[in-house]
Formats: C-alpha cells, sequence, structure tokens
C-alpha cells in the first residue's frame, strides 16, 4: 500500500520531448486509469514509475520516497505487460514464483506462496505447463499472478487486456476490478480503450499529447470534459462538436447558419469557440418542432440495444444515440432538440473548458 | 493449418529434387564412396593399380602413435578454439545487446573475419605473432624467451588456435546477436521488475533462451575446427614444431600428397568423417536435452 506522486515530470529522447511535465497525486489503495491515444506518453509514464525508463526532468515519489535514481526492483512496483512477457522456457509455477526466487525465498515457502496465488486465479490445474500451451485468458491471469505474488506495493498495468478477444476482456476487466476489491494495493492502469477505464476506475487521467487533460471519476470526465479533447475521446460516439463564433448577441454557429442567444460574457466579440452535445443527450423529434434544429438523416447504425443516426446539419457530420427501434430512413428530414444543460463549450484556440456561458444565464432555445 | 504444395504425381516431385540430388551425389556422396574404396586397398603411389588389403590401412593408422597423437592435438584444438570463439563472441554480443547505439556498425565490421581465406588470415596472424618482431616481441623482450611458436609445440599451438577463434568470433556473434535480440524486450523488463540484476537475467533468462543457437554454433563451431583449419595449420606451423599443430585434416594432406600415402590419407579421412559424425551425433542426443526451443 503506497501513495505515488509525480511532480513535474518529463521525458525526453534525444530532442523529441513525449512527457511536458505531468503532475499527479495517486493516493494508497487508489485505482488510478490513464486514458488516452496512442503516443500520448502514458505508457512511457508508466514506465518511468516502474523504474524502466529514465525520468528526464521532475521527481517521482512512491510513499513520499523520491524513487528517480531507484533500480525498477527496489521502488516496490509489480508490473504486468501487454503481451505478458511470460518466460517461455520457465512453467507456469516457475514464472509466478520467479521474484521469490530471486529473492532468495526458501522452497518450501515459495510452494506454498505459489499455491496460494494460483488458488485465487484459478491456475492450480495448469502449474505445470509452459506458456506457450496457454490460452490468452490463462497467460493474463499467470502475468498477474507474478505480480500479485510480490506483495508489491503498487500494481502498474500496461495496456494488459488488449491482446484478448472481446469477451475475454470484458471478464478479466471484471477480474482485475475483483482482486483490486480484494488487494486494495494502488494501481495504475494504462490503456487507450475508454469501456475497459471507466469501469475500472477510481480515477481518470486523461492523457493527450504528452500532457494530462483533466484528472477526475470516471463520471465528472464524462459530465464535464475539461477541454475538446476530453469531450471527443470520452464517449462513443464521439461528442458532436459545433464551431461558432462569439457576435454581439450570442453565438453564430456553422458559419453563420444557426443562432444562439446567449450572453458573451466577457468574450471578445469574434472569438472562435465550439460547442459540444453528447449524442446521448440529442432527441429526434418531427421536423420543424419549434426550438428544434432540423437536418437530414444520412445514415443508421445497428447496435442492437440503441441505434446511432448520423445526420448531416448544414453540412457538419452530427450523430445522434436514440434506444427507440422506430427510427427515420436515410435521406428523411429530422429534428434535433436538446436541451441547455447538456451543451459544452470549448474555447477554439486553446481547446480548454469556457463555463462562462452557463454560469451566466439559462440558455434560450437554439 | 499449414499450406502444402503437392504433386499430383511423385515424379514431378522427384524432377524437382534432382538438381539438388545430382550435386549433393557428384560432390558428397561419390568422393566419400571412392574414399571409402581406397581406404581398403593399397595405392602405387606412381599408378598402375592397387590390391585389396581390407582393412589393413586403419590397422597400421591405429597402431601408429603419431596418428594418436595428431587426434589429441586435433581434439585440443577443437576444444581451445571453439570455446574461446564463443564465448568471446557471447561476451561481445551481451554487451552490444545492452548498448545498441553502432551495432549495425560492428555486425558488418565483425562478419568481416569470415570472409577471409584461411591463407590470408594466417600470414597476418604470422607476423603479429612472430616471437622476433611482432606484437609477441615485446612480451619477449620483458620475459626472454617466453613466447617461441617456432620451437615451442604449446605457443604453436596457442597461435592457431587464436588465429581460428579470431575468424569464428565475427561469425558466431553475428548469431549471438540476433538470437538476444529476438528475445522480447519485455522479458528482460519483467525480470527487471521481478528483482533480477543483470547477470541473473542474463543467466536465468537470456542464456537459456538463446540455447538454440548456442547448440547450433557449437556444432558448426566444432565440425569447422576439424576442417576449416588447413590452411591455418599450413601456412603458421606446416603442423610443427615436432608434430605438436599436426592436426588431423593437416595429417591427412602430408600424409598423402607429400608422403604420397595415398591409402593412408583416405583411411584417415573417413576416421575424421567418422569422428565428426560421432561428435554430432553425440551432441544432438545429449547436449540438445538441455536446449529451450520457444
Amino acid at each position: 500500500m503506497a501513495s505515488i506522486t509525480i511532480r513535474d515530470v518529463r521525458k525526453s529522447y534525444a530532442k523529441m520531448q513525449v512527457v511536458h511535465g505531468v503532475n499527479l497525486d495517486i493516493a494508497s489503495g487508489e485505482f488510478v486509469v490513464i486514458l488516452g491515444p496512442s503516443g500520448c506518453g502514458k505508457s512511457t509514464l508508466l514506465r518511468m514509475i516502474a523504474g524502466l525508463e529514465e525520468i528526464s526532468g521532475g521527481t517521482i515519489a512512491i510513499d513520499g520516497k523520491v524513487v528517480n535514481t531507484l533500480e525498477p526492483r527496489e521502488r516496490g512496483c509489480a508490473m504486468v505487460f501487454q503481451n505478458y512477457a511470460l518466460y517461455p522456457h520457465m512453467s507456469v509455477a516457475q514464472n509466478i514464483g520467479y521474484s521469490l526466487k530471486v529473492a532468495g525465498v526458501p522452497v518450501a515457502e515459495r510452494a506454498q506462496r505459489i499455491q496460494a496465488v494460483a488458488r485465487i486465479l484459478e491456475l492450480e490445474h495448469l502449474l505445470d505447463r509452459k506458456p506457450m500451451a496457454l490460452s490468452g485468458g490463462q497467460r493474463q491471469r499467470v502475468a498477474m499472478g507474478r505480480a500479485m505474488i510480490r506483495e508489491p506495493k503498487v500494481f502498474l498495468f500496461d495496456e494488459p487486456l488488449s491482446n484478448l478477444d472481446a469477451k475475454l476482456r470484458v471478464q478479466m476487466r471484471s477480474e482485475i476490478r475483483k482482486l483490486h476489491r480484494r488487494l486494495s494495493a494502488t494501481s495504475v492502469f494504462v490503456t487507450h480503450d475508454q469501456v475497459e477505464a471507466m469501469t475500472l476506475a477510481d480515477r481518470l487521467v486523461v492523457m493527450n499529447g504528452g500532457r494530462v487533460e483533466q484528472v477526475g471519476t470516471p463520471a465528472e470526465v464524462y459530465s464535464r470534459p475539461a477541454s475538446r479533447f476530453v469531450a471527443t475521446f470520452v464517449g462513443a460516439p464521439a461528442m458532436n462538436m459545433l464551431e461558432g463564433e462569439v457576435t454581439l448577441d450570442g453565438l453564430s454557429l456553422l458559419g453563420g447558419s444557426r443562432k444562439l442567444n446567449v450572453s458573451r460574457a466577457g468574450l471578445p466579440v469574434g472569438s472562435k469557440i465550439a460547442v459540444g452535445i453528447r449524442p446521448e443527450a440529442v432527441r429526434l423529434v418531427a421536423p420543424g418542432t419549434p426550438g428544434a434544429l432540423d437536418a437530414t438523416v444520412d445514415l443508421v447504425e445497428e447496435l442492437g440495444a440503441g441505434r446511432v443516426i448520423y445526420v448531416d446539419l448544414d453540412g457538419a457530420a452530427f450523430s445522434v444515440v436514440t434506444s427507440e427501434t422506430a427510427h427515420p430512413a436515410p435521406g428523411s428530414a429530422v429534428g434535433l432538440q436538446f436541451s441547455e444543460a447538456d451543451l459544452h463549450f470549448f474555447s477554439s484556440e486553446t481547446g480548454s473548458r469556457l463555463d462562462v456561458f452557463k454560469a451566466s444565464m439559462p440558455v434560450p432555445a437554439l | 493449418m499449414e499450406k502444402r504444395v503437392t504433386f499430383s504425381r511423385w515424379s514431378i516431385g522427384i524432377l524437382f529434387a534432382v538438381p539438388q540430388l545430382l550435386l549433393i551425389f557428384t560432390f558428397f556422396y561419390w568422393p566419400a564412396g571412392q574414399a571409402v574404396y581406397w581406404s581398403l586397398t593399397l595405392q602405387q603411389p606412381w599408378g598402375g593399380g592397387n590390391i585389396w588389403v581390407g582393412l589393413d590401412n586403419f590397422r597400421s593408422i591405429l597402431a601408429n602413435a603419431d596418428y594418436w597423437n595428431s587426434i589429441t592435438a586435433s581434439l585440443v584444438f577443437a576444444a581451445c578454439s571453439t570455446g574461446l570463439a564463443m564465448v568471446i563472441a557471447l561476451v561481445l554480443a551481451a554487451l552490444t545487446d545492452r548498448q545498441l547505439a553502432g551495432s549495425r556498425l560492428y555486425r558488418v565490421v565483425l562478419i568481416w573475419p569470415y570472409g577471409i581465406a584461411a591463407p590470408a588470415l594466417a600470414m597476418a596472424f604470422r607476423f603479429i605473432l612472430a616471437p622476433e618482431a611482432g606484437f609477441m616481441a615485446v612480451v619477449n623482450q620483458v620475459w626472454p624467451g617466453f613466447w617461441d611458436p617456432g620451437l615451442d609445440g604449446t605457443d604453436a599451438m596457442a597461435s592457431i588456435i587464436a588465429a581460428f577463434s579470431w575468424k569464428y568470433v565475427g561469425y558466431n556473434f553475428i548469431f549471438f546477436l540476433a538470437a538476444f535480440q529476438a528475445i522480447p524486450r519485455s522479458l528482460i523488463e519483467a525480470a527487471a521488475m521481478d528483482g533480477s540484476g543483470v547477470l541473473r537475467r542474463f543467466w536465468d533468462i537470456q542464456f537459456p533462451l538463446i540455447t538454440p543457437t548456442i547448440f547450433f554454433l557449437l556444432v558448426i563451431n566444432i565440425t569447422e575446427s576439424f576442417q576449416d583449419s588447413f590452411g591455418i595449420v599450413d601456412i603458421m606451423t606446416a603442423g610443427g614444431p615436432a608434430n605438436s599443430t599436426n592436426l588431423m585434416v593437416y595429417k591427412i594432406y602430408s600424409d598423402g600428397f607429400k608422403g604420397l600415402d595415398y591409402s593412408g590419407a583416405a583411411a584417415q579421412s573417413i576416421i575424421l568423417m567418422l569422428l565428426i559424425i560421432v561428435l554430432t551425433i553425440f551432441q544432438f542426443r545429449f547436449i540438445e536435452r538441455r536446449v529451450h526451443y520457444r
């Protein structure tokens, strides 16, 4: 059990800086998920915590002790790798027990602890097998066992589920969650899969381009994205974004074809902004309904439980999620209705969230 | 399932195999067969037929102390040069694998010695190891008489071992480096997370995973040290001093072509062939068991 404190951590390779000053506090026993697209620096950050990458700047402290110069083995972290990284020439039991063997734990105690871990992970009947003879899910469990047996202060997961098929991934996801509840060790989990991130995290860290975009509970990140990037990255289908400009009497959207009557709230006339609305927050109504936006249906995606309806709004793509079985046919006209409370505003220049509109006044109908 | 090309008629398959079979027959089975035949006969040195003598050639060779001396020298040479070439290459490759900057250059530079013809290489080493002028002259200056491959059999043996190892270090290095690089980085990292230090990681993870390569190189190096040593011995020591470096392959040449004992040389080459076959079988039977194939 340990807390992790990350202060202004940077990483550069030659001249390329890939992590730009990350600050993060992870409480003891917390399950933190770092979410971001490929190449955002999330794995690099995790590997810096593990000690597998050198830290170019800033400090990482585990339990208040700065670990920048410590070897991986001295940091008390265990890691589950994306490709499992099982030792192919060792049996499952040897794989799980390797860290104890290195630490010089006597054979009898080692065997006992391997048994205990194998029981938790339901690997008892596989202990003599080589990794080659295991299925993907079993290998995943061995990798977890190898991390668990050391009773580490910190668990690090580097996209451990991305090599599994969809069904197994859901199953392993809940197993990881259960395991965390049972061991309640501090865990840092890196993924690019937002469903994994939302379901596992106590707290979510969204990264982009080597920077932290937002830190918060999954619900916070979903309902109040701190930036345009977070808004479009978290949630599927992605949040709809309409480009607009601040005018004297409010906002002009989509190159002036639509108006939104809100107070400028101190923003200079002509500033570019983006208005976001989640596809789930839009209702489909009959075309011509007062206060609704008229659009044309482009495409309907059947998801079983619901449908994603892609519409064309004055040339801008816009999506709507509906659970109703009856849905308009492609090519037909529809009205889009939503409440002002569901709108998100972002600066087009910096991409950061603007709360001025919501705070200042109710938004009249579009 | 693996897809296999199949031929509707077996004769077509045979046709495809014929060029290769022909080559192997012409350049291996036929000469080997001839050698077996000659080894059982007594050839006239100046031509004019031969007489069947059965196993007499083998009996006289095996009764000769010189021949046993040659076998011993060959085994010592094989063991030392293989050991030296493999250990040096392994260490170099392990170090290179950890610090990869410029590894492309190493790869090119280190394969070159293997491309050098043995006599040329031997000539260079003869100069380098010359007791009066070469690199070892410095040592002789400090300890007079310490090094003289022209008089001391051990020194001569050390010289040809050094030359042969030098040639094979580069060859082995390429294979070792490729084997090290084929080990996924994450395995090493996982071992580091498991608390294993650099040396421990080498013995527990890297070494077992490159055993297929080690085994392959062991077989190749030993086989080559029996056969490829001829040029080096001929130029550097010509089997001397006092037969101390008269390796089996060199003795075949000198007995056959200098001593004109064709039948004895043929018998010796059969023995050498059998020895290599036995050694290779031994390696496959007893050492390969400890190899981990992934």
